[in-house]
């Protein structure tokens, strides 16, 4: 099982102090937690791409790019790339590229983007949301797998006779993961591929991704890929440590208090109730998260969102040294005890090259 | 005998409340009403002061938390809803729109809506025609022609107190022959597939 973090890039005031860090800083103390993901010895980094304020990840195969090359075994992933607004071939290239740099250590997570804005600044319209994903994902799939390719559509020029370059690395592909918190179309998308199916999972209640997954699942055994049990399937998560609960709980309250999503709402308490949010010592994140299993079925992948509401870097550092000293290798641990033999771990350069080479031979 | 569930929302601040008061009028005649006609009523009462706070996080949060996710099913799956508001600054209270905006959307569709309010002058009375019958046109429910105003003159004296009852009465009788003569309501679940990948593909 892979565990790692995904981080949305906002810039937010701290609400203890009044500081909002510059986006210079904002970037590089993104850059800093790739690093420690890595130092920790956590398995993956995943960032969001935005296009507007108060957020800075606009460009994030430069920023994985530069990640790639002061780190060595983390695996660079999104959270999520917008397959509504980029152009997809621009998508092939970029991440066929990272796949290159990065040599394979490269995945990316798909996703619509809801704000709605955002969509005529690429001359697209969120009313076309769900058809946009379809459309330019089928040919996404399409340029990395075919060298040559005539295609038309709805929403973008025509190709003729074209080759996106590089081409994917060892011809395999970058393993894609489709991301959604209440849109059965897109659970239905990554099953008919047999992609991977991430459910957000924080700041909604569980009953929401408990849905998702299951329709996924059943989906994904429906189009002869495996069984439902064998779909790959990643979760987010949200916590905050601290070896008290009871300093967890006093720190991290007035970010709460203040948060962009659900900040001046229901009480801490009630939210952390209500959704996956843990507040609270080690072995508290601990059981919540082994908790996730018994509604979703053994996973693949656990990412955590650390790095919002203002907190510091300094602190968000720190909450990766717990993540990776005490909370991690319990949970390597414990999600193994169990786990039938035959449930896959998430697909890597390394196992999708191997896979492409049984194919070849058999 | 068939059963049928009549969801009774007001939208009163005060205990007593006007709002509540014509709410349970209306709810009884109702429910009188769907007797008479070979039908056994389920009348679930909600009051929105109790869930204001869970309406406020709802807006915020964009989720219904779990107690109050009931509520929303309770009024998702009713057969038909007496809706009654105290008038506001020339409509229904914020409270009242916050509850109808929580709801998800389609909920309300097809639902036969008895509209009723209640204010401090009879002058207030065009609200239900201007402003809770509009609301719960763009709902796509089905509003009942009746629309029943209390005014101050309504709950005291014989003279208004009868006429007032002469209007729940008609009011009544519209909502449960509506109700009767439907099918029970069925609740959509948003997470289920109802497009194949296929037709998806197809730009269906």
């Amino acid at each position: 099982m892979q565990f790692g973090i995904f981080t949305v890039g906002d810039v937010t005031p701290d609400p203890t102090n009044g500081t909002t860090p510059s986006e210079h800083d904002r970037i590089k103390a993104m850059v800093r937690i790739a690093q420690k993901v890595e130092e920790v010895g956590l398995d993956v980094f995943a960032m969001g791409e935005h296009h507007n304020p108060p957020f800075v990840p606009s460009s994030p195969t430069t920023m994985l790019g530069y990640i790639a090359a002061r780190t060595e075994k983390i695996l660079l992933s999104t959270a999520t790339t917008l397959i509504t607004t980029n152009d997809p071939v621009k998508i092939a290239e970029d991440y066929a590229m990272l796949q290159h740099l990065a040599d394979g250590r490269v995945d990316l997570m798909m996703g619509r983007g809801n704000t709605g804005p955002v969509y005529p600044w690429f001359g697209q319209d969120i009313r076309n949301g769900i058809a946009l994903a379809i459309e330019n994902y089928s040919l996404l799939h399409k340029l990395w797998r075919e060298d040559v390719v005539d295609w038309k559509g709805r929403f973008r020029t025509p190709l003729q006779s074209f080759t996106a370059t590089p081409r994917p690395l060892d011809g395999v592909p970058p393993f894609v993961w489709h991301g959604s918190i209440r849109s059965p179309e897109i659970a239905e998308q990554a099953a008919f591929y047999g992609d991977g199916f991430f459910a957000n999972h924080i700041f909604w209640p569980k009953e929401h991704t408990q849905k998702m997954i299951a329709l996924y699942r059943e989906r994904y055994a429906h189009y002869g890929h495996g069984t439902a049990e064998q779909a790959i399937v990643g979760l987010g998560g949200q916590v905050f440590m601290r070896k008290n609960s009871q300093d967890a709980v006093r720190e991290f309250r007035p970010y709460f208090n203040e948060a962009p999503v659900y900040g001046h709402g229901p009480s801490m308490e009630d939210f952390t109730r209500e959704t996956p949010l843990t507040v609270g010592s080690p072995q508290q994140v601990i059981d919540r998260t082994l908790g996730f299993r018994d509604y979703v079925g053994d996973y693949q992948r656990q990412l955590f969102l650390m790095d919002h509401a203002g907190l510091p870097l300094k602190t968000v550092l720190e909450q990766l040294d717990l993540l990776g000293e005490e909370v991690v290798p319990v949970l390597r641990k414990e999600f193994e005890v169990n786990r039938p033999a035959d449930v896959p771990d998430a697909p890597t350069h390394e196992s999708l090259v191997a896979a492409a080479a049984a194919k070849v031979s058999a | 005998m068939t059963e049928r569930t009549l969801a009774v929302v007001t939208g009163g601040l005060r205990q007593p409340s006007s709002s509540r008061l014509l709410a349970d009028k209306l709810a009884a005649a109702a429910g009188e009403e769907l007797t008479r006609l070979g039908v056994t009523p389920k009348i679930e009462v909600i009051e929105l002061r109790d869930h204001a706070h869970e309406i406020t996080d709802n807006l915020l949060t964009g989720f219904a938390g779990a107690a109050f996710a009931k509520v929303v099913e309770t009024v998702a799956g009713a057969d038909g809803l007496v809706a009654v508001s105290p008038v506001f600054t020339a409509s229904y209270s914020g409270l009242f729109k916050s509850f109808v905006d929580v709801l998800p959307d389609g909920s309300l569709a097809g639902k036969p809506v008895l509209i009723g309010a209640t204010g401090g002058t009879a002058r207030h009375s065009l609200a239900l025609d201007h402003a809770l019958r509009p609301l719960f046109a763009y709902t796509r429910s089905i509003v009942i022609p009746t629309g029943v105003f209390a005014a101050p003159e309504d709950w005291g004296g014989d003279e208004g107190g009868g006429r007032l009852d002469q209007r729940v009465r008609r009011a009544a009788a519209e909502l449960a022959a509506e109700v009767a003569r439907r099918d029970p309501a069925t609740v959509d679940d948003p997470f289920a597939l109802k497009t194949s990948f296929e037709d998806l593909l197809a730009g269906e």
